[in-house]
């Protein structure tokens, strides 16, 4: 009996750390991509009329599904609450958590992740009335705020309200659901939350006209996808694909030329679509992985726009996350 | 001094009468609508007095929900302009056609759409054994029972879960949802939870000390955890325990999760019939030579079950309405598609939401009441015996 219970012991320290140790492997063996995902946040992770998932972190896990199987419907979304979504990682139920997390160093040490970027720069906005005549989150001295209890929201709120020497005045509560309805009714002068979030509830008040997101944004929240510590190939794949979407936006390649621009003779476009070179190969994967992943997903911008931008109803501006090329804070090293 | 003849007959005319008088109808007061009224809801100051108050209650309540689900309700739209107020002008109802455009997502989740006749054919089997089991004048009842106990459970898990041998791909069950993952899980518990909960409180009244223990242990120890914390454990903790390619299936801990809960509970109000029974039965039973399994099953389970049908049905309905509590482990219930279809911001409206908890609750209000009404007919026909 003792013998058996060791040998289980041992098959679940040699499963933990195989898993761990080659996820590319495991992942190519089992053949569909586990991505921890946000199912219930607009633009990010929400599954349509049709159940299928849509968003800019489902746009990230079926970029690795292309660049590793060639096929974006190969990612499988298991839908994550902020509680558990790290021992899902830990655990290797997902190979990938793609679910609006942002890095902090604790996480980044203390909880074995490895961020492998920033898909979304975001940050904490605040929403008021038009009516209130105020232009700048400093005029809110002695305004109530709305806002969702036991987040950092609330912490950032207090911060941001103590060094400015303003007085604050929160109306907390338990759901953000809560907090907008008391806010659309006049309970408070302001609602805040992370400016991602402002935009998609400000369509859910009586008349989003009457209504307006202040230009400060009062805390750094880089959401990024993140895997486990001590697996640096598969590190490495998903880095690359976010860096490649964001290479190809920079490079102008696009779902609807990626054909055409193989034949192209710039050198960096070559190298990224895998017409010279094996930058593939290197990676453990395919030559053509990128031209897989923008086929099917599109670069950033593309995807940017069609879940968050212009090409939904949220409408966000790309603010931070332009090119740094054009003023924003999107950055990729080169592919060769 | 006797009464001759002739002065009984005079008697006769004087004081008795000779004829039937015609019928007359009650007075006016005791009958029709008037009458009803007066015996039923103004027959004492004190009934007079709730009559008004409950009157008022329903002035009060009913209205608003007409207004908001019928009367002002919009019935037509193609996005979230058709359900504001600023763009049409007028208040405001329950959005419909949200409800509508979003109705496959609750009824299948994220099931791959080329396969949805899949579900459709386990609705419909599933309904066909329901009404085979409970409708009493069905043809052949006496294979209804293998119908819905073995046959309906083995072939809507090779339907719904897929077999590559008979051409059916699988769908994992990440991708259940809506009224799909609602009716599974229910009917699971259900189904399971009926036969544990009858062995278990057999257990607990049993003689033999490790069976006792046993019985008493799960039963405490189930009741005595909310079922969320269950849940949560089930899913955030097994995984770690366990490498990931041997931890069962999501739907799968979540079902066991349920159906354990739902038979400790099914124990107690079984076992709350079998204290009903009284001594001489089980005496009697065994005085004619029957043995334990034969006594249990011909003699005392009948009658335990037949007193605890209101509290059997109170659990089924409860359990019914708790499988929602598998969301917060991830799993898409008809609740959670609700809830993450109304932050669509395709429907983004003030009454996206309020609509969408509509929905829900007028599902579960009739599912709830269906189960509740046959309860009460089953009810009535056993109580037969006890009718003079």
């Amino acid at each position: 009996m003792k013998r058996i219970a060791s040998v289980i012991a041992l098959a679940v320290i040699f499963g933990a750390t195989s898993a761990s140790a080659q996820t590319l492997k495991t992942v190519k063996d089992r053949g569909i991509l586990n991505c921890g995902s946000n199912g219930s946040l607009a633009g990010f992770g929400l599954p349509d009329a049709q159940g299928k998932w849509a968003g800019l972190d489902v746009d990230l896990c079926r970029a690795v599904a292309a660049a590793v199987f060639g096929d974006d419907k190969k990612a499988k979304f298991i839908p994550l609450s902020a509680k558990d979504r790290f021992t899902a990682l830990q655990s290797g139920e997902v190979d990938l958590l793609a679910r609006n997390t942002t890095w902090t160093s604790s996480r980044d040490t203390q909880l074995g992740l490895n961020f492998i970027g920033v898909n979304y720069y975001d940050g904490q906005g605040f929403m008021v009335r038009t009516s209130l005549k105020v232009k700048s989150a400093l005029e809110l001295g002695d305004a109530s705020v709305c806002v969702q209890q036991g987040t950092t929201t609330e912490l950032n709120l207090a911060d941001y309200f103590r060094a400015n020497k303003m007085k604050l005045k929160t109306v907390t509560f338990a759901t953000s659901n809560e907090a907008l309805k008391a806010y659309d009714t006049g309970r408070c002068d302001a609602y805040t939350t992370d400016a991602s979030g402002l935009y998609s509830e400000r369509l859910r008040v009586a008349n989003a006209a009457e209504h307006i997101v202040l230009p400060e944004i009062i805390s750094k929240e880089p959401l990024g996808p993140a895997v486990r510590h001590g697996d640096d190939q598969w590190f490495d794949v998903v880095k690359w694909t976010l860096y490649a979407m964001i290479n190809a936006e920079e490079l102008g390649v696009t779902s609807a030329n990626v054909g055409d621009m193989a034949k192209s003779d710039n050198p960096d476009i070559k190298r990224l679509l895998g017409t010279e070179g094996n930058y593939g190969e290197q990676l453990g994967l395919s030559k053509d992985w990128v031209v897989n992943i923008i086929k099917t997903v599109g670069n950033y911008g593309e995807s940017f726009e069609r879940n968050v931008g212009t090409g939904s109803p949220l409408k966000i501006d790309r603010g931070l996350n332009k090119l740094w090329s054009k003023g924003g804070l999107q950055y990729a090293p080169p592919i060769r | 001094m006797t009464m001759s003849e002739g002065d009984l007959a005079v008697a006769q005319l004087k004081y008795v009468r000779q004829t039937t008088l015609e019928q007359q109808p009650p007075p006016a007061s005791l009958t029709g609508i008037v009458g009803w009224l007066r015996a039923n809801l103004l027959s004492s100051p004190f009934n007079i007095v709730l009559t008004i108050l409950i009157s008022l209650f329903f002035l009060w309540i009913i209205p608003g929900i007409v207004n908001f689900l019928l009367i002002d309700a919009v019935w037509t739209g193609a996005d979230r302009d058709a359900c504001r107020e600023i763009v049409q002008n007028r208040p405001i109802g329950a959005c419909w056609p949200f409800a509508w455009e979003r109705m496959a997502y609750f009824t299948y989740g994220s099931y791959p759409i080329p396969q949805r006749w899949r579900v459709d054919i386990f609705f419909a089997m599933l309904a066909i054994g329901v009404f085979w089991i409970l409708w009493l004048k069905a043809p052949r009842r006496d294979l209804a029972a293998y119908y819905c106990f073995i046959v309906l459970p083995i072939v809507s898990y090779i339907l719904l879960s897929g077999a590559e041998f008979l051409g059916l791909p699988h769908v994992d069950t990440v991708l259940w949802g809506g009224v799909l993952v609602t009716i599974v899980v229910s009917a699971v518990g259900i189904v399971v939870s009926l036969p544990i909960g009858i062995l278990l409180a057999l257990g607990r009244r049993s003689d033999m000390p490790t069976v006792k223990l046993f019985s008493v242990f799960f039963i405490e120890f189930v009741r005595g955890v909310p079922l969320v914390t269950v849940l949560f454990m089930a899913s955030v903790m097994l995984p770690l325990f366990v490498p990931e390619q041997y931890s069962p299936d999501k739907l799968l801990r979540a079902l066991i999760g349920i159906a354990m809960f739902a038979s400790a509970y099914m124990a107690e109000v079984v076992r709350a019939g079998l204290q009903a029974i009284p001594k001489g039965q089980f005496e009697g039973a065994q005085a004619v030579g029957l043995g334990y399994w034969q006594m249990m099953r011909l003699i005392i389970l009948p009658q335990a079950l037949k007193i605890t049908i209101p509290n059997i049905v109170n659990t089924y309905i409860g359990l019914f309405k708790d499988t929602t509590l598998v969301f917060i482990v991830g799993i898409f219930d008809l609740l959670h598609t609700i809830e993450v279809s109304r932050l669509d911001p395709k429907w983004a409206t003030p009454v996206t939401s309020t609509t969408g908890y509509a929905v829900a609750a007028i599902f579960y209000l009739v599912f709830c009441y269906a189960m509740s009404r046959y309860a009460r007919a089953t009810e009535a026909r056993l109580a037969a015996s006890e009718r003079r």
